[in-house]
């Protein structure tokens, strides 16, 4: 047939076979459209001057006037040094102690043991911040436990309201991450160690190996690339620093250390509806956030070779 | 020839001092949790003078009488059973749909949709942008606020994707001389065989759902639609720990339950059955996990 010949006809054959595909994923090409696209589009309102009453489109342009005033903002300075801050310390703490933890679990001889550990391990993970918000307040408070235990250890002769003082509230934040997602982050690392092929061990027993020596040597190579890929998402996720769980966390008092890119864009944007200098500190945000995962990328790429793309 | 060799010194040493250590992480995880348990079951005005450690002191059930009499929290409770449920069918039905169909590799279009969706996994509109959509779009105060704007999921879909392109393709094409379409391919053949990835997705977005306060904080004013962790976030975040009393001042509990002793047990109440299904669809995650994040 003439029409089989031509490429177009060709494709639209394609297309009408595939139809019923085709729907599937147009439907879901439609949801990101709407949910994913059109926000990106609203962002153009960070470099106008948007008002609630008008349209997008109908309000004035005002190029970097909002990101300028970012800039000189009397809070920029604190809200760059908690994000930044609280971030790097989860970054540095955060991310290998899972992976250490998973190297000595996977020690542990009797699988039974072994099982239940992991699942006691990772039932934090399943609660939600809101409940752990109250089960700090209660552990934290004038009259709480860690109070009573640190006074009857002479280490404090005073009750202490630690969420009310800002040089404790990253100790906190940070302390009460680790807790929560400690057992749920080394899943992936007892999975991929799983993997490692046991005859690798063997041959390091033969050479006479040790137990931390075959760790180091055998099992930590082993799972390189899985660090990797988990890192370089740690480190895009970066600026994200939690804002569930500082929204919980945070109240007036410790303010100073608490405020954080993610709430302030929620407190300008939200609670004092100014939408365009907040959507601009979301921006600001999102391209730091986007140069930090492509120079962790390349540094991955270029140190083992591993990269998301 | 190993498995008789005797442990040597240092193996002992590092056997025992590495047990400590998991059994020091068990205790600090669980403890927590524990305390928080027997002061809910512990009556709140003899709770206020603390010192309850290891076991309630003076055991009782009012404090969670006074969560269930309530009929805020109770309300409150149901919307997030409620949500929870449409939101996990709903979610892990449509994202395996899209998946199913980007998995196929003879897709016109395929690459360019993936493309698409890779983009949203790094960047995004943020919060204010999507607020506007949100309200243009009349979810405002209204309940398919929490279904709707979570329904796809892309970072999902590479894991649901991945599993599919595993299964046989003897199998579809078997159903495919028998007549099946597309569609009843999807349903009755890819569907039923995936079941342990599809539970994992769910579990994820079960939990989310359940979670979730935020969606309810920002989107919704109505108290009748708001879920119990929004609820228990406005007590808790704002200490408004009256709201609570309100409900069961005047009754007789108002003698021994506090403010203090009916969070907890909200709490409690709140994380239950989280708690109680996490144990059945643990076996499947590990794997769910490992497909997506070392594969995608």
């Amino acid at each position: 047939m003439k029409s089989s010949l031509n490429p177009r006809h060709r494709l639209w054959r394609r297309i009408v076979a595939q139809r019923h595909l085709q729907t599937m994923a147009l439907l879901g090409v439609v949801w990101m459209f709407i949910f994913n696209y059109i926000p990106m589009y609203g962002i153009i309102i960070a470099f106008k001057e948007f008002n609630i009453i008008k349209s997008i489109s109908e309000a004035p342009w005002v190029g970097l006037t909002h990101f300028k005033e970012f800039l000189a903002d009397d809070n920029f300075g604190n809200v760059m040094k908690n994000t930044l801050g609280i971030s790097l310390i989860k970054l540095f703490i955060g991310f290998p102690l899972p992976i250490i933890f998973a190297l000595f679990l996977n020690e542990i001889r009797s699988i039974k043991y072994k099982k239940a550990i992991q699942t006691i391990s990772y039932l934090p993970h399943f609660l939600s911040w809101v409940v752990l918000g109250g089960i700090l307040a209660t552990w934290l408070a004038d009259v709480g436990i860690v109070n009573h235990v640190l006074m009857a250890l002479n280490v404090i002769d005073q009750p202490i309201t630690y969420l009310a003082e800002p040089k404790h509230f990253w100790t906190i934040i940070i302390t009460s991450d680790i807790w929560k997602e400690l057992g749920w982050s080394a899943i992936i690392y007892l999975a991929a160690i799983a993997g490692v092929s046991p005859e690798m061990y063997e041959a390091a027993t033969i050479d006479g190996a040790g137990r931390f020596q075959k760790m180091w040597f055998v099992t930590l190579p082993s799972i390189k690339s899985t660090i990797s890929i988990l890192f370089i998402l740690a480190v895009s996720g970066v600026l994200n620093s939690n804002f569930d769980q500082i929204l919980v966390l945070r109240n007036s008092l410790n303010d100073s250390s608490s405020n954080v890119i993610d709430y302030y864009v929620y407190q300008t944007g939200l609670l004092s509806g100014r939408y365009s200098y907040s959507a601009a500190i979301g921006l600001f945000k999102s391209v730091i956030a986007l140069i930090l995962l492509l120079i962790a990328n390349q540094v991955s790429k270029k140190i083992n070779d591993t990269s998301l793309f | 020839m190993f498995a008789l060799k005797r442990k040597t010194t240092g193996e002992v040493i590092f056997d025992l001092a590495n047990n400590v250590f998991m059994l020091c992480i068990c205790f600090i995880t669980l403890y927590p949790i524990w305390y928080v348990l027997i002061n809910a079951f512990n009556d709140g005005k003899d709770a206020m003078l603390g010192g309850i450690y290891w076991w309630p002191r003076m055991f009782t059930f009012k404090n969670f009488e006074a969560v269930f009499a309530s009929p805020g929290i109770m309300q409150a409770m149901w919307i997030t059973v409620a949500k929870t449920l449409v939101g996990v069918v709903a979610h892990v039905f449509f994202t395996a749909m899209v998946a199913y169909a980007l998995s196929r590799k003879d897709l016109v279009g395929g690459k360019i949709y993936i493309l698409m969706g890779t983009v949203t996994l790094f960047f995004g509109g943020g919060l204010i942008p999507t607020y506007l959509l949100i309200r243009d779009l009349h979810l405002l105060e209204n309940f398919w606020v929490y279904i709707i704007p979570v329904l796809f999921s892309f970072f999902d879909l590479i894991i649901l994707m991945t599993f599919f392109r595993e299964i046989p393709e003897g199998l579809e094409e078997a159903a495919r001389i028998d007549g099946a379409n597309d569609w009843s391919i999807f349903l009755r053949i890819v569907l039923p065989v995936s079941m342990p990835v599809l539970a994992t997705i769910a579990l994820f977005h079960g939990v989310y759902q359940w979670n979730d306060y935020f969606t309810g904080m920002i989107y919704i004013n109505n108290e009748s639609l708001q879920p119990i962790q929004t609820y228990l976030y406005r007590v808790v975040a704002q200490s408004s720990s009256s709201q609570m009393m309100v409900a069961v001042q005047g009754s007789a509990l108002t003698k021994t339950v506090t403010s203090q002793s009916i969070k907890l047990a909200t709490m409690v109440v709140t994380t239950l059955p989280i708690v109680f299904v996490y144990p059945f669809l643990q076996r499947y995650f590990v794997k769910g996990m490992m497909i997506g994040s070392i594969k995608g």
